[in-house]
């Protein structure tokens, strides 16, 4: 008998197709309870299936993801929404609701999917803007009156909001500028760390997952190429890894024109 | 040869898909109304959307479909010498089949087509994906409030417009083809059933229910940006307005033929 900890999120053997393209062709990888893993990878790579089958946005076609030692795959309705309380996510585009007020936004999980009297939901939601540095004048804006990086701001306020314990996070610094980049950076760390959370990123932005990974990997292919400690992805000799990191168009990887 | 026939068959087995998809996914809706939570906010939304805003279109098309009515069935009945009958001709075509129609056909150029950019927006802005991780199930938020108040709200709208096309006829007849006012509304409730009203109201909610569904559904669906919402969007108030003229003859055949 072994006398590791379970992992808090464990995939193994995990295939997804879309018609006949194959995008995650055996994904085995884990993380561990208050670690901060990061996939790395070019555009196109299933970075986002991956995120998105853990979450159960997504079903896959074999392999299993286990949860706190719970498998979810085929997980039945009341296990998944069960499931779902542990989550949260940063949306790459941030998906805020265009019809409701950013503090709204921010508390809709607590007010629809926990019940949570929508005055008490306000008040969390107003203590959750100021952990990413909003002030309570931006609560009743809309979304659209905001700038990508409040947005994103917006977005991580709402992803912590019911104080999961997995979070997730999409391409957290795509479409920023390098200060906005770093600002997102920072306070994901906060937020992880004040939460005690794991938390899994994809993102091709390599300042980013060297600022807020404990442990990166590298998607190619449809599998899991590299892994390792966030110190030792400049020490490795993988080439693709190399190749990726350093951001060379010559090398092993060939870039696709075409997405599927 | 045989290519044809394969085409055929693949557009057959491709349309099957479709109507089971669609079916799924009314099924679906439908089921998670069985349990709450339930978000009557959001029905009321969609019950001023689809009913207040609509009025203003809806009750114009219905004033000149009767007017028109009043002054074609007088000009074609005359050749018969039975211009008489105009009053009962009008009522009974404005309850029975073109006030739920053309209110039909109204509301899903402008409800239908609303509701799939509505959700298809979401969809490609992952705001769909993002209710789920907040717990919150799609189908319970966004469609099935829709779809009732479509079911809800279209039956009410058609009452308004049935009064508004009868009183378009009433114009016309007493004002330009000079019926006496009394004598043309004698007429009028003179040969008009219950079931006349009941059956145009039965239409209207059905019609209400496929609009909202149609939207929902393309909506849900769409897929690659802009363009994909945008046919999101047409697919929707077709697919409506085919289901629309489909249903009502299925349902005036269930009420009327003997």
């Amino acid at each position: 008998m072994s006398d590791a900890p379970t992992p808090k999120i464990a995939v193994s053997g995990l295939e997804k197709s879309f018609g006949r393209k194959r995008v995650l062709t055996g994904i085995e990888i884990a993380c561990d309870a208050g670690e901060s893993l990061v996939v790395i990878g070019g555009s196109g790579t299933g970075k986002s299936v991956l995120i998105k089958c853990i979450l159960g946005l997504l079903r896959p076609d074999r392999g299993s993801i286990r949860i706190d030692g719970e498998e979810t795959v085929g997980a039945g309705s009341a296990a998944r929404a069960r499931l779902m309380r542990k989550f949260g996510m940063l949306f790459q585009g941030s998906a805020l609701f265009d019809s409701l007020p950013v503090w709204e936004n921010v508390a809709f999980g607590l007010i629809q999917g926990r019940g949570m009297p929508r005055q008490r939901a306000r008040e969390i939601a107003l203590e959750k803007l100021a952990a990413v540095g909003l002030g309570p004048e931006v609560a009743a804006l809309s979304p659209a009156e905001l700038s990508g990086g409040m947005q994103k701001r917006v977005a991580l306020a709402r992803a912590i909001a019911a104080e999961p314990e997995i979070l997730f996070f999409d391409e957290p610094t795509t479409g920023l500028d390098p200060i906005m980049a770093d600002v997102i950076n920072r306070l994901i760390l906060d937020c992880v760390r004040g939460l005690g959370a794991t938390a899994v990123s994809i993102t091709h932005d390599m300042i980013s997952a060297r600022k807020i990974a404990d442990r990166i990997a590298m998607l190619h292919q449809g599998r899991i190429i590299w892994q390792g400690p966030t110190a030792e992805i400049d020490r490795t000799d993988n080439p693709y890894v190399d190749q990726f990191v350093n951001g060379r168009a010559e090398g092993p990887i060939r870039m696709e024109v075409r997405a599927a | 040869m045989i290519y044809f026939l394969a085409a055929v068959g693949a557009a057959f087995l491709a349309f099957l898909a479709s109507v089971g998809r669609l079916a799924m996914f009314t099924g679906r809706a439908l089921a998670v109304g069985a349990t709450p939570p339930y978000y009557p906010r959001l029905m009321l939304r969609q019950i001023i959307d689809i009913g207040y805003f609509s009025l203003p279109v809806v009750g114009l098309t219905a004033l000149f479909t009767g007017m028109v009515l009043a002054l074609q069935s007088y000009t074609g009945f005359a050749r018969f010498n039975a211009e008489g009958a105009v009053a009962t001709v009008v009522v009974l075509s404005v309850t029975r089949e073109l006030g739920p129609v053309i209110a039909g056909l109204m509301v899903a150029g402008r409800v239908g087509a609303a509701m799939a950019a509505e959700i298809g927006t979401m969809r490609v802005t992952e705001q769909i994906d993002a209710l789920t991780t907040l717990s919150t199930d799609p189908l319970r938020y966004l469609v099935l409030p829709r779809l009732l108040a479509g079911l809800v709200t279209l039956p009410l709208l058609v009452f308004v417009a049935d009064i508004i096309g009868v009183f378009g006829g009433f114009l016309v007849g007493t004002y330009k083809l000079d019926f006496n006012p009394v004598g043309y509304l004698t007429q009028t409730e003179q040969y008009l059933a219950t079931m006349d009203v009941v059956s145009g109201l039965v239409k209207a909610a059905v019609f209400g229910f496929l609009i909202a569904l149609m939207g929902c559904y393309q909506g849900y669906h769409s897929r690659g940006g802009a363009e994909g919402v945008g046919q999101a969007t047409t697919y929707a108030v077709v697919s409506a307005s085919i289901l629309i003229l489909l249903s009502d003859y299925l349902l005036t055949q269930a009420f009327f033929a003997q």
